[in-house]
């Protein structure tokens, strides 16, 4: 592989995330990526660096600023049975490609005009000073369309094993990628030698508990268990988290088992509270597991608002570990 | 072209077609059929929606048949087509049976993509017919990547992308041609400018002359063609395809018509200035003047035009029969292929007092 040699033990979310494209690729031909710089220059978070040289511009297709292009370009590659990985810069400008995922790309199967296998990732979410337009978790837009797959990783083990999965899938997968995690340091991990994936629509439990649950995905995850070491410490609480892993389909088993396991559930995810993927979730578990609650469900999330720019107004936007663990004690408490 | 400009060129005399042409005798013959039969199945599915035997509404080509027929007549069997709602021309040159399409319009359990979507939101790849949807321009992009995988894969095809003129205002519009144009992929758009989108007149719709003046702004091919000239519309293909096959890249083809329906069958055409549409039907309508056409190159004589129109009228009679005589979906069959069903179950209706 084109990459240089690390000092540091174990891979990056970044490189696990290269590694199961590059992987994929060498495997098989009819894999190839599209999107904005990601050829010649390798991508503007150098993703893709180094895969011109081994598997040549025919197949690192460099696009102009066009999301509806790369869109469309993949799903009419798909349907001639290749399997595109199409990269949004940041998953920000996915909004310029929403007709053609949430019409065609989502559509497709259904209207009996064509399976789409195809990969649709980018770097997500906020915390890295990126403003309004360069720092959006998407997941709650696309929860409506029925025809859409969502995962997002938050250790690199299951980013190189849900990216090869995507790439496997019959069905349009949109990968998101929280790009704090990229290249974070506590986040690296020696990946198994032998070739595996992560199958899409099972969350794993990130810490197991008793006290109660958090249950949640990407760069949140962190904080959930930033969080459970101080109630651990502090207040000698238990917590079990729940890594959704996948947003769309959601394994309502794994949500279904840690509430009747903890009978206390906290929901946290970074996109804005209101109409976020929390309250689907808050949903399921008040229909299908209402006599198991022992006090009502909490949300933390971002607040209702754009993403700000100032760190100091960042911060508060987002989930803070202090008020995760703030929320953890009423529930413990209820 | 304007009402206008066709007086000029008629000087008040029927027209007829271009006859600088290659196409052999029975070719042209073939391409009568083609003509003809894309008119009947628009009156017959005017009729059957008037017994209520159509599922929603009905999209007529009336008028502007030729541009669809006589540019995908010029296509290679190999090559792909992502035609609109009134290109059922193109649709039926391309091979798909004219029951398939009944069947669609009757959200029949026998409609290619299961009655999921309606008239002609289906395909058969098979055939090369990329199944079109609902927001203008989108198939543009979509034809951009079936282009780049059989570049990857070394075949030689080409792909035509037929658009309104409504269509070239859109975003996806412009960020397909570009991307075409970029790459160079053997991409021919057929602009049928039929001077209206739904209500809305050509000019207000863009303010260029010419919509293939936006061929130069791309950096590609512009064609521009009498599109109710059904002879012309196959040569301006050929000269296309054979451009794009042979690495020219993409081509615009603006083809001059005239819708002379409203946008669907509802729609009074209040708008439409008067003795617009009575001028196009007297003067300019494609059928006749190809009729018109095969008649001084005695090519087929009236009689036997007649018995072609006699032919499929019994054809179309038959396949509206088993369009009509297939069964009904069932409803619960809403739920499946959302998602390939080996993998993800179907999304049935959720019973409320279930656990």
């Amino acid at each position: 592989m084109a990459t240089a040699a690390k000092k540091e033990k174990g891979v990056t979310l970044i490189e696990a995330i290269r590694q199961g494209i590059w992987e994929e690729m060498a495997r098989d031909e009819t894999v190839f990526v599209i999107g904005e710089d990601v050829g010649a220059y390798g991508g503007a978070f150098k993703l893709t660096e180094g895969f011109i040289d081994e598997f040549g511009a025919g197949r690192m297709i460099d696009t102009p600023i066009s999301e509806s292009a790369i869109v469309g370009a993949a799903c009419g590659a798909a349907l001639m049975g290749m399997k595109p990985v199409a990269e949004f810069q940041f998953i920000d400008f996915i909004s310029t490609g929403f007709d053609m995922l949430t019409n065609y790309a989502a559509k497709s199967r259904y209207r009996g005009c064509g399976s789409i296998q195809a990969v649709f990732r980018g770097p997500c979410g906020g915390g890295v000073r990126g403003g309004p337009f360069h720092s959006l978790n998407a997941e709650a837009f696309f929860l409506n369309t029925a025809g859409l797959k969502m995962v997002e990783p938050s250790t690199a083990y299951d980013a190189k094993g849900l990216i090869k999965a995507a790439i496997h899938d019959p069905d349009p997968v949109l990968f998101f990628e929280h790009k704090k995690l990229y290249r974070l340091p506590r986040l690296r991990e020696e990946l198994p030698e032998d070739d595996y994936i992560v199958e899409i629509g099972k969350a794993r439990t990130a810490r197991e508990g008793r006290d109660l649950s958090i249950i949640t995905f990407g760069a949140q995850v962190l904080n959930a268990q930033d969080a459970a070491d101080v109630l651990e410490k502090e207040d000698g609480l238990k917590i079990e988290i729940v890594d959704l892993r996948s947003l769309a389909p959601l394994d309502k088993e794994a949500i279904l088992a840690t509430v009747k396991k903890t009978n206390r559930v906290l929901i946290l995810h970074e996109a804005s509270l209101t109409g976020g993927i929390g309250g689907e979730i808050s949903a399921i578990i008040a229909e299908e597991a209402f006599e198991w609650l022992d006090a009502p469900i909490i949300r933390v999330a971002s607040i209702d608002a754009p993403v700000p720019f100032a760190p100091q107004m960042e911060d508060y936007f987002l989930p803070q570990v202090s008020e995760i663990v703030e929320a953890c004690r009423k529930l413990a408490a209820y | 072209m304007s009402a206008k400009s066709i007086r000029k060129k008629s000087n008040n005399k029927p027209l007829s077609c271009t006859s600088e042409t290659d196409l052999t005798k029975g070719q042209q013959i073939e391409l009568y059929r083609f003509l003809k039969m894309t008119r009947m199945f628009d009156e017959k599915t005017v009729n059957l929606k008037r017994q209520s035997k159509l599922v929603g509404g009905v999209f007529s080509s009336l008028g502007q048949e030729a541009t669809a027929v006589g540019t995908a007549f010029a296509l290679e069997k190999q090559d792909f087509i992502a035609p609109l709602i009134r290109d059922i021309g193109a649709v039926l040159v391309k091979g798909v049976e004219p029951k398939y399409i009944f069947a669609q319009y009757m959200a029949k359990a026998t409609a290619p993509n299961r009655a999921t979507d309606l008239q002609f939101h289906f395909a058969d790849m098979e055939k090369g017919f990329i199944g079109p949807i609902s927001h203008l321009g989108d198939m543009i992009p979509v034809m951009t990547g079936i282009l780049l995988a059989s570049r990857m894969k070394k075949e030689n095809r080409v792909a035509a992308a037929y658009v309104g003129d409504g269509t070239t205002s859109t975003g996806a519009f412009h960020e397909g041609v570009n991307f075409a144009a970029v790459q160079k992929l053997p991409l021919i758009v057929v602009m049928e400018n039929n001077g209206y989108a739904y209500s809305t007149p050509s000019r207000l719709q863009f303010a260029c002359e010419n919509l293939v003046d936006k061929a130069v702004g791309y950096g590609v091919k512009g064609l521009s063609v009498d599109g109710n000239d059904v002879v012309a519309c196959y040569e301006i293909m050929k000269e296309a395809a054979e451009y794009a096959r042979n690495g020219g890249g993409t081509v615009l083809i603006e083809a001059h018509t005239y819708r002379r329906k409203g946008h669907a069958e509802h729609d009074n055409q209040s708008y439409v200035p008067a003795g617009e549409i009575e001028f196009w039907e007297t003067n300019n309508d494609p059928i006749t003047r190809y009729e018109n056409f095969l008649s001084a190159k005695k090519i087929l004589t009236r009689e036997e035009m007649d018995k072609i129109g006699d032919e499929i009228k019994d054809f179309l009679d038959e396949e509206a029969a088993w369009a009509e005589n297939s069964p009904v979906p069932e409803p619960e069959h809403a739920a499946y292929h959302v998602f390939d069903n080996s993998v993800v179950a179907p999304a049935f209706k959720k019973k409320v007092l279930e656990s």
